[in-house]
């Protein structure tokens, strides 16, 4: 599979004072229309990757080799301004927070409007139409209302429901969401989970969605990349990586989901041997890499 | 939920609105001094000498507040005072905020070498004693209105800076201010549009506050009598002159001593008032 909406390709990024290697040589393509999920456990990268294609990496880390290309065109090799200008007029992020991600100083509205208004050349009235449009779509009832309602009124699921508008306001080619779930009730979640997968199916925006929880891919996604200590270790479509992962981590990591199927049975780790070959796997591709430099 | 919230609202009211109004008397005072005042606050009679407040026996009708070792009218130059006060602590509390903050949101957003220049400027700066900070500075730029409110400036404005910057640091690691530069809004467009606004209720408080340590800091300066000349009523010259008959006229010392207790007390309370009326969350 080549030529996806967004291709990663060979993306190195190491720790400034270290030298260490965070992302260890990733390899993505998300094909437009599609839902990619981006798999691993805490620290695995997968939220770095995000901020990567986004250009909001802590300063901490350094890209070192490698591709993003977004429709053909390199965001490593285009000058400052011209990559956040392709950002933030193609890309848009569903943050993790709902209650961080609303600034509490100003209302609903502008901040749903402002971004189409003075980064992509809007109409203060097309921007208030488009506002109402989009929050109709994520179901909120008296959407003229809420516009005008400060963020501290509004529920954590009603808030993350606006910032899922607020994505797809400008009609982006790609969303990046950063576990837009994880902070939710697990109610909430299903009906989040529901709404971001029939938008983007209504829009076909390609959507690369960070998580932990393989119970969320098997839901939406087509695709998903596994990494581990910041390497894509499988890289696969959903079907088959439910039916039988190729990589042992892979097959680790899905007998580790818990399933409420067999509510008595006891969680699993993954096991020792496993984590020891995964490691054992990123040295020797370190070793190789350093050999490359 | 709505009882607490309530419950809050009120509270900051009851003090907003006692500060509020005392401020009021004071700036009213300032303003329309002349006409208000009963008597020419320089006007001397040593035949009216220490005469007591209205309350005590010996008192002269129309010295309310009784006058001073030399006969001038206590309440006619407090009101005058009040003109000076206010002065200092308008020009010097908003010179004051102005530049403490700029340097602070900049230190904060920015980060990088403007942060390690402007926050170790602040150490070195606050290393010094104030007070004596600005009693040289006013020795070596000379005495006069001017040079109080500049003295104040000078001494002041790392109090914005550093309570600004610390809040501004904060704000920087909302994911709100990094979905506005996804977005693709400049570093400026988002410091003052999505930073600021969060930052302006604690500015607001320090701004307030700020105008009263303004005062006091005038009080000090007359006192040692290097503020403005001996001539114009200050309320700090006033305690100055007091405290050498306080034995004789009590009355002297005490009242601009309260006048001037009362208008620090007031800043410092109308501004945690107004911060709780600024703040999107508590309103």
């Amino acid at each position: 599979m080549s030529g996806g909406y967004l291709t990663i390709r060979n993306l190195s990024a190491v720790l400034r004072d270290t030298g260490e290697r965070v992302l260890r040589s990733v390899d993505i393509d998300l094909q437009p229309g599609t839902i990619r999920g981006l798999v691993g456990e805490s620290g695995a990268g997968k939220s770095m990757i995000g901020k990567a294609v986004l250009g909001v990496l802590p300063k901490a880390l350094k890209v070192v080799e490698g591709e993003i290309l977004i429709d053909g065109q390199d965001l490593l090799k285009l000058k400052d301004a011209d990559r956040r200008r392709l950002i933030g007029a193609s890309t848009a992020l569903i943050p993790q927070d709902p209650l961080t991600a609303l600034n509490p100083s100003h209302r609903i509205g502008p901040q749903i409007t402002n971004r189409l208004v003075d980064i992509l050349g809007w109409t203060r009235r097309a921007a208030e139409v488009r506002a109402l449009e989009v929050l109709e779509e994520v179901q909120i009832a008296d959407a003229a209302r809420v516009m005008r309602q400060y963020p501290h009124e509004l529920s954590g699921g009603m808030r993350q429901r606006i910032l899922i508008a607020s994505a797809f306001a400008a009609e982006p080619k790609l969303i990046i969401a950063d576990e837009p779930t994880t902070a939710l009730d697990v109610t909430v979640q299903k009906q989040i989970l529901k709404l971001i997968s029939n938008l983007q199916a209504r829009h076909g925006t390609a959507l690369l969605f960070v998580t932990h929880d393989l119970g969320v891919v098997a839901k939406i996604c087509d695709s998903l990349s596994v990494l581990y200590g910041g390497k894509v270790v499988e890289d696969t479509d959903v079907a088959s990586f439910f039916n039988g992962p190729h990589h042992a981590y892979g097959r680790a990591l899905l007998a580790a989901t818990p399933r409420h199927t067999d509510p008595d049975a006891s969680l699993l780790p993954v096991p020792d041997d496993v984590i020891a070959a995964v490691r054992a796997e990123l040295g020797e591709a370190d070793r190789q890499w350093v050999r490359h430099d | 939920m709505l009882d607490g919230r309530g419950a809050v609202k009120r509270r900051a009211g009851a003090r907003l609105w006692l500060s509020g109004l005392w401020l009021a008397i004071v700036a009213l005072a300032a303003v329309f001094a002349p006409l208000i005042a009963p008597h020419d606050p320089l006007m001397q009679d040593l035949l009216y000498g220490r005469l007591p407040p209205f309350w005590m026996a010996g008192a002269e009708p129309g010295y309310l507040l009784g006058t001073d070792s030399l006969g001038r009218d206590v309440l006619s130059r407090l009101i005058h005072g009040a003109r000076i006060a206010l002065i200092v602590a308008l020009v010097a509390g908003i010179g004051t905020c102005l530049i403490g903050s700029t340097l602070g949101l900049i230190a904060g957003y920015y980060r990088g070498w403007a942060d390690r220049i402007i926050s170790r400027l602040v150490d070195i700066w606050m290393a010094f004693p104030p007070i004596l900070f600005a009693i040289l500075l006013i020795a070596v730029i000379g005495t006069g209105l001017t040079s109080v409110i500049v003295a104040i400036v000078v001494i002041d404005w790392t109090r914005f800076c550093r309570v600004v910057r610390a809040e501004t640091l904060n704000q920087s690691q909302m994911d709100y201010v990094h979905s506005a530069r996804i977005a693709g809004f400049t570093r400026m467009k988002t410091m003052l549009s999505e930073i600021l606004p969060n930052v302006l209720p604690t500015i607001v408080a320090l701004l307030s506050l700020e105008m009263g340590i303004a005062v006091i800091v005038e009080a000090i300066l007359s006192f040692v009598n290097l503020s403005i000349s001996t001539d114009q009523p200050t309320w700090g010259g006033m305690i100055a002159e007091g405290r050498l008959s306080i034995h004789q006229a009590w009355w002297v010392l005490v009242f601009p001593l309260i006048t001037l207790f009362l208008t620090v007390l007031s800043f410092a309370q109308f501004g945690e008032g107004l911060k709780d009326r600024f703040d999107p969350v508590l309103r």
